[in-house]
């Protein structure tokens, strides 16, 4: 923010408790601005640094940029019963959770799938009703492997919309945010520089590599680094395979099912591996985290859209080893009945936290590349 | 966690009262040498680890680069340093023991679960002589405290020990009241690093007068003297000057107890200071704030009420830290002494007769730019540029004590001396003894620095003293 900008107007007393969402996460910017201890940690405090006061759009960039590892948390000075109260890892997390609400398209669905577990769950149920439904009724004629339960094109043609509206969604939601946050055109090197943060979750190695102070209260660990990695590299390596997968069958006239020396075989099955140990880690993890200093609201969200990661993991690596037993039918179903549900509950679940996140951090990039 | 009765039923190799810096250092040393140890901290856990929850950095002499500080940093200079803001009031064999053991305690915090980072943004100043904790003073506690506790170190939070009790020149026991249970814990040796006296209003009261009521205490609130006293009544030699205390001037709005950090002002050099009568009473633009920042909690606590208000205008707004309170603004200058409460027209005739006897020439708000006033008492020698573009902004300000100095008089291993030589198995460390070094003034990192290195040499000295080769402790 230029200097003759500065508007002392948006500064709040650290006593003005009670300002609601991102007017709470703005007063506790405030005082981390005034003491600056923690700047070693993450990316979030540098960039608190290069500013006085802070628009709505600057918090929710702040709070996008947290990671909530907790290392600030546990090392202020000002938490309670400090007639301060901070909370930073809680007070982000509840700013971007509403903005991710407020970012939805469409808006109905915005806040819940994020907080209810219940709901997450319905929406499986739903799900793999649909696909046994599907499994059993509109069984094809012909076919090998799990075609022989329900045909690649009945496939596309429920998995291309599932896919492709909510990448639509989430695309809608990220320009709100750019708009939100004053984004400038993103540049490759603003790009490759927040694909490498988020590739080595740089902001989750506590600035000196010893990690957070997630399950272990003050005492560090890259425990949760180490799942999170799993997770998402297992989860882009079984994409890559389903990609891979639509590659062989379209341009090379490769139809499943796989050998185990296959592009699809080969990425997808360390792919689920990764995804289902990282994410029965995270899981584990989530419960021995205190929860106070998070969105406590949305962990019934949170837990089932890990849970959810880990059963569509599990179940593609079953339907695998399944292959040619009368298993088949039924996991085939529950496979894709879940992997239906993750993709449509995409942009309104967790799921949509990787997006936000990369979007933060390409700000972030932008910013210290312009200063 | 252990009852207060269990605590009492062991006799403990060593007792260390308070939680501090200083204290876990003691602990630490003294355990690894084998010693059973239990650690009396008297606030509550959240609370732990005194002042030094509220530090951020340790000064620390070093011939070479030596992990985050940069190229070398002499015993000379630092002694140099520490003499300037002391104005000699200080133990030069004391002062300079202190400083050569330094550079070998930077190792040690690292290898007990500190890290450092380089120097914070606005401090790069620092960056050769200070080494900062990463995520502040509370970070390191807690690196402390999962030390003590890997090495089986007990601790007792919200353990106020209310009496030393000696035998002669012989500790044997403290009386502490524990979770609302007063018990006598006895042990072989004692470590007393329970700070200050700056908690204690009413003892402040005594030694500064009734002026000391309307201080905010930007430290500690735990920090009651209770202890201190409770030596100096047995006798225990005193150092330090019960006037004298680490006191700067602080947003008025501070909590009472317990600010830190977040809240310094940085405005004064770039500002017009009047007091609640509207008049200026000190040059603001003496030199550059970090210099200067110590002396102002003492020209406030002169003032009136001991309230002062640092004014500046639209063009000053950005030049300066971010504050933790948002400034009263106004777009005259009556306006803005309306909502500070600086009656009457003084304060607007003190503005016009400084905007009058500004100078022209270059401003330049990173160097002293010798922009000064000219034919105004007192005068402002740099910075010196006319409140004259609306809006006008004003902060209230009010001193601030960290910590006071009156201590314990201990010798080079950190043993407290009564009146006829040394106690037997007492020590000392941290700000209970700090006085002897830093008789007045601050050094900015030094009382981490004193804190660490008489901790050690305590835990050393008792370890020591436990293995019956006391002579060798020193």
């Amino acid at each position: 923010m230029p200097a003759e900008a500065m508007d002392v107007a948006l500064q709040t007393s650290p006593h003005d408790l009670g300002l609601g969402t991102t007017g709470e996460a703005r007063r506790q910017i405030e005082v981390c601005n005034a003491c600056r201890y923690c700047e070693g940690f993450c990316a979030v405090f540098p960039a608190i640094t290069q500013q006085k006061v802070f628009t709505d759009g600057d918090v929710t960039q702040l709070a996008n940029l947290c990671h909530n590892c907790r290392g600030c948390f546990y090392s202020c000075q000002y938490t309670a019963p400090h007639e301060f109260a901070l909370n930073l890892p809680k007070a982000l997390a509840e700013e971007r959770a509403e903005s991710w609400e407020r970012f939805a398209w469409p808006g109905v669905f915005g806040g819940l799938f994020q907080r209810h577990g219940v709901a997450v769950a319905a929406a499986l149920i739903a799900a793999l009703a649909a696909m046994f439904a599907v499994v059993s009724a509109a069984r094809p004629a012909g076919g090998d492997g799990f075609y022989a339960y329900l045909s690649h094109a009945g496939m596309v043609a429920i998995f291309a919309p599932a896919f492709l509206l909510p990448v639509l969604a989430i695309a809608i939601g990220l320009r709100r945010y750019w708009a939100h946050v004053g984004g400038a055109p993103v540049t490759w090197r603003a790009l490759v520089d927040a694909f490498g943060s988020a590739g080595r979750m740089k902001n989750l190695a506590g600035g000196q590599g010893q990690g957070c102070n997630f399950e272990k209260g003050d005492r560090y660990s890259n425990a949760r680094r180490h799942c999170h990695q799993s997770v998402m590299y297992g989860f882009l390596l079984c994409f890559a395979s389903t990609s891979s997968a639509t590659l062989l069958h379209y341009v090379f006239g490769l139809e499943a099912p796989y050998d185990f020396i296959s592009l699809p075989k080969l990425l997808g099955v360390p792919g689920g591996l990764l995804l289902v140990a990282g994410g029965i880690g995270l899981a584990v993890l989530k419960t021995r985290a205190d929860p106070a200093l998070s969105a406590a609201r949305l962990w019934g969200g949170e837990m089932a859209f890990v849970l959810l990661l880990v059963a569509t993991g599990l179940t593609g690596l079953l339907l695998y080893a399944a292959t040619g037993t009368a298993a088949v039918p039924a996991l085939l179903a529950v496979h894709l009945g879940a992997v239906l549900t993750l993709f449509l509950l995409a942009p309104y679940s967790k799921m949509v936290h990787g997006f936000y996140r990369l979007a933060a951090l390409t700000r972030d990039a932008q910013l210290r590349q312009t200063r | 966690m252990s009852t207060p009765r269990e605590l009492a039923a062991t006799h403990w190799d060593l007792v260390v009262v308070g939680g501090g810096n200083a204290a876990l250092c003691a602990a630490i040393e003294a355990a690894e040498q084998g010693a059973s140890v239990v650690i009396l901290e008297g606030a509550p856990e959240p609370y732990r680890g005194g002042n030094s929850r509220h530090t951020r950095n340790f000064r620390c002499m070093h011939h070479a680069p030596l992990s985050v500080l940069t190229d070398a940093y002499e015993e000379d200079e630092y002694y140099d340093d520490l003499l300037r803001v002391t104005k000699g009031e200080t133990d030069e064999h004391l002062a300079r023991m202190t400083i050569r053991a330094s550079e070998e305690c930077l190792p040690w915090m690292e290898a007990h679960g500190v890290r450092f980072q380089p120097s914070l943004s606005g401090t790069l100043s620092l960056s050769r002589t200070n080494a900062f904790f990463l995520g502040g003073g509370k970070a390191l506690v807690n690196a402390y405290y999962n030390t003590a506790e890997d090495l089986g170190i007990r601790v007792a939070y919200e353990a106020q020990v209310t009496h030393v009790a000696m035998n002669g020149t012989r500790f044997e026991a403290v009386e502490a009241d524990i979770g609302g249970e007063h018990v006598t814990i006895a042990g072989r040796a004692v470590v007393l690093a329970s700070g200050g006296f700056q908690g204690d209003i009413e003892w402040l009261a005594r030694a500064w007068g009734p002026a000391a009521r309307n201080f905010l205490i930007r430290g500690t609130p735990y920090n009651k003297g209770v202890v201190l006293k409770d030596m100096l009544d047995q006798g225990a030699e005193s150092v330090g000057d019960p006037t004298q205390c680490h006191a700067v001037a602080i947003d008025g709005r501070a909590p009472k107890f317990d600010g830190g950090i977040a809240t310094r002002l940085d405005c004064v050099p770039f500002s017009v200071v009047v007091n609640n009568m509207g008049e200026r009473f000190y040059d603001e633009g003496e030199d550059v704030w970090p210099k200067r920042y110590a002396i102002w909690g003492r020209l406030v606590a002169a003032q009136p009420e001991q309230v002062a208000y640092s004014v500046i205008d639209a063009k000053s707004i950005d030049l300066f830290m971010p504050s933790l309170y948002p400034p009263e603004t106004a777009d005259t200058i009556e306006g803005l002494g309306q909502k500070l409460g600086i009656p009457g027209t003084v304060f607007r005739n003190t503005v016009e007769a400084f905007n009058a006897a500004c100078q022209p020439g270059t401003f330049s708000h990173n160097a002293l730019d010798g922009l000064s006033t000219s034919g105004i008492a007192p005068e402002k020698t740099n910075w010196a540029r006319p409140l004259d573009t609306p809006p006008f902004y004003g902060y209230s300000l009010r001193p601030g004590v960290t910590f006071t100095y009156l201590g314990l008089k201990v010798d080079d291993g950190a043993r407290v001396s009564g009146t006829t030589g040394l106690f037997d198995n007492v020590w000392c460390a941290g700000e209970m003894m700090a006085g002897s070094i830093l008789g007045q003034g601050y050094l900015a990192g030094f009382g981490m620095t004193i804190g660490t290195v008489f901790g050690r040499k305590a835990g050393q000295g008792v370890a020591a003293y436990l293995n019956g080769n006391h002579n060798n402790a020193r």
